[in-house]
């Protein structure tokens, strides 16, 4: 994997009437990385896309391509192309055509357009679509040209705005396999959009965080996932039981009412924190046994596991577990030092 | 389908007022009364193949096509202008369009008469400028004025209509695949717009082929126009015959030209206003 930076943003804001959609968002993207931004619906991750894609001016901030600002170039000249959320197919052309849009205005020769858009049609299995008239589709077939319309241009970079969001989940899971196949093994850069915590834990390299137009952490699913870096992370990605703490001091918080170990130092003395613990992180063990006692709230069946609200003293737990506690009955729960994750509390504004 | 009958009072009318008078027209401009009864006769076609009523017919279909094509010149530019994101005095602009259309067709023609006129308000404007005056009154330029004033707006709405539905991120798909402005539109704006297209120039041809006031007031009756042809025979010459038959010629090839016209509105997606 090559280090080299493709794609660069640079202190980039952008205002839409009166609401920040980007907050001086900073960000690279190295050659051949599979990128989501990820975020709640209003959070600037489809701004952010369209920036890039050249749909959309930044007020302030500039963008660099392979080192050269593009703030100036317009969407045509730029070396990415666009799979857009509702796909954006030409509705007057057939299959063979919108894929061959792109090579067509490059005035390639026929023959070639002719085999370059066959090659797409075979790696999106879409063979034998190609006189097919793109209305007569369904949504995952309308999709792949969209996808295919897009690479066959060989693009530096990919962007793909909430690409699966009208697919069935069944769809979306393959869909999602096929992408990632996909950018592996044509060594193209990713930057994909969602809001979907799973798609984007499944398939990035590297995941941006965004919400309100601010990057809240830039990290692997793995690093995302078990050491989020604030309340807001911890509780988009994943389910999670949030609790305000004091740090008493190095290695040892408390909440709750009680002083539980953990892994976390360098906070000040009494300083306020978010104690973020993941559903599934939380032991239930007999009465007696618990840090902490609760009563069984209500049982869920989830398929892999049970999901358990369980009243403790004034917090009710999201519990997961594939062991099953009665409803009304009364239970310990049980944290390790490690699965306790301590966050700084937001700035206050 | 139930409910069917709730559409017999308009089958009614559509029978009483548009099917037995079309019947009447076909009857009348195949019959011929003699003085025992009714009689078959292509008389009244035959009638029409003579160089003088030739040249009425070919004058007014040049005047509706030039007409037609101005009416798409301008108004092609118009319903864009309207339809772009980016154009915030949209409502007043359509107003505007809009306006002319709650006045009376007859009284808007009589405007363009007294603006035209050798000491009409347009001249006296230019007078005083001390420019030579425009003296088109009573010419095919001042037939032609006429009906592209009054037909524009059946050009621009369905135009806007379908500019209006195209989706943003069609044309930014276009614009992300390498496509120029020129390009863009070329390729994938004026394609997607045609069903507009072809409904503006019906709604304006069919109208401007067929008018009888606009060239009789602006065209002073010097320029006989089809409509003017049948309206003679009707209302002067008592001629219901000759008449019926010019009528029949003329939706006959009404119908000739929507046929034309269907062929390039498939597949649109019915756009346009109906």
């Amino acid at each position: 994997m090559t280090d080299s930076i493709i794609l660069q943003l640079k202190n980039v804001s952008k205002m839409y009437d009166d609401t920040h959609a980007m907050v001086d968002i900073s960000l690279y993207i190295r050659k051949n990385e599979f990128v989501t931004l990820l975020g709640p619906s209003g959070c600037g991750k489809t701004t952010t896309l369209r920036i890039i894609g050249g749909f959309e001016e930044a007020d302030s901030g500039d963008l660099f391509f392979e080192g050269r600002n593009i703030n100036n170039l317009p969407a045509y000249k730029r070396k990415v192309n666009t799979v857009f959320q509702k796909y954006a197919l030409f509705p007057h052309m057939n299959v063979f055509d919108n894929i061959a849009f792109g090579l067509k205005i490059k005035k390639m020769d026929k023959q070639v357009i002719q085999e370059k858009v066959e090659r797409m049609l075979k790696l999106v299995n879409l063979n034998g679509f190609g006189k097919r008239s793109v209305n007569s589709l369904s949504g995952g077939q309308q999709q792949r040209v969209a996808i295919a319309r897009a690479l066959v241009n060989e693009p530096e970079v990919l962007l793909l705005d909430e690409p699966l969001g009208a697919l069935d989940l069944k769809l979306r899971k393959e869909m999602q396999v096929e992408l990632k196949n996909m950018q592996q093994s044509l060594g193209i850069t990713f930057i994909y959009v969602t809001h979907d915590q799973e798609e984007a834990l499944s398939m990035s390299d590297t995941i941006v965080v965004m919400n309100n137009g601010v990057i809240q952490q830039i990290g692997t699913p793995e690093d995302i996932y078990n050491e989020p870096k604030n309340a807001f992370v911890a509780d988009f990605i994943g389910e999670s039981n949030i609790l305000d703490g004091v740090m008493e001091k190095d290695y040892m918080v408390r909440f709750m009412g009680r002083q539980f170990p953990c892994v976390d130092k360098g906070f000040d003395k009494e300083e306020k924190v978010d104690v973020v613990i993941r559903p599934e992180d939380i032991k239930v063990v007999p009465w007696q046994e618990g840090m902490l006692s609760g009563i069984v709230r209500s049982a869920t069946f989830k398929g892999v596991h049970y999901e358990m609200m369980i009243d403790g003293e004034d917090y009710t737990w999201m519990v997961h577990s594939t062991i099953l506690a009665p409803v009304d009955s009364k239970v310990g729960l049980s944290i390790l030092p490690n699965d306790i994750h301590i966050m700084k509390k937001k700035v206050a504004s | 389908m139930k409910q069917r009958w709730l559409a017999a009072p308009y089958l009614i009318w559509m029978i009483i007022f548009i099917v037995v008078p079309m019947f009447l027209v076909l009857f009348y401009s195949v019959a011929e009364q003699t003085g025992e009864g009714w009689r078959l006769t292509g008389d009244h076609f035959r009638r029409f193949v003579d160089p003088i009523y030739i040249n009425v017919l070919i004058r007014s279909i040049v005047l509706a096509l030039v007409s037609t094509l101005i009416c798409l010149l301008l108004g092609y530019p118009m319903a864009a202008i309207l339809a772009s994101r980016e154009y915030s005095r949209k409502k007043i602009m359509y107003m505007l369009i809009v306006l002319p259309m709650w006045m009376n067709f007859l009284l808007r023609t009589y405007a363009w008469m007294t603006l035209l006129e050798r000491n009409g308000v347009i001249n006296s404007f230019l007078s005083l400028l001390r420019l030579p005056a425009l003296d088109i009154l009573y010419t095919n330029q001042a037939v032609i004025l006429g009906m592209v004033y009054n037909f524009l707006p059946f050009m621009i709405l369905p135009i806007y209509s379908v500019l209006s539905k195209i989706d943003e991120s069609v044309i930014e798909a276009a614009q992300d695949l390498g496509g120029n402005n020129v390009t863009v539109f070329r390729r994938v704006v004026f394609p997607l717009s045609l069903p507009g297209v072809v409904s503006g120039i019906t709604m304006v041809f069919m109208p401007a082929v067929t008018t009888f006031v606009i060239s009789r007031l602006l065209g002073g009756g010097q320029f006989m126009l089809i409509g003017n042809l049948i309206e003679q025979q009707f209302l002067s010459s008592w001629d219901w015959g000759f008449g019926s038959a010019l009528s029949v010629i003329m939706m006959l090839l009404i119908l000739a030209s929507m046929g034309i016209m269907s062929k390039y509105e498939q597949d649109g997606g019915g756009g346009a206003l109906w």
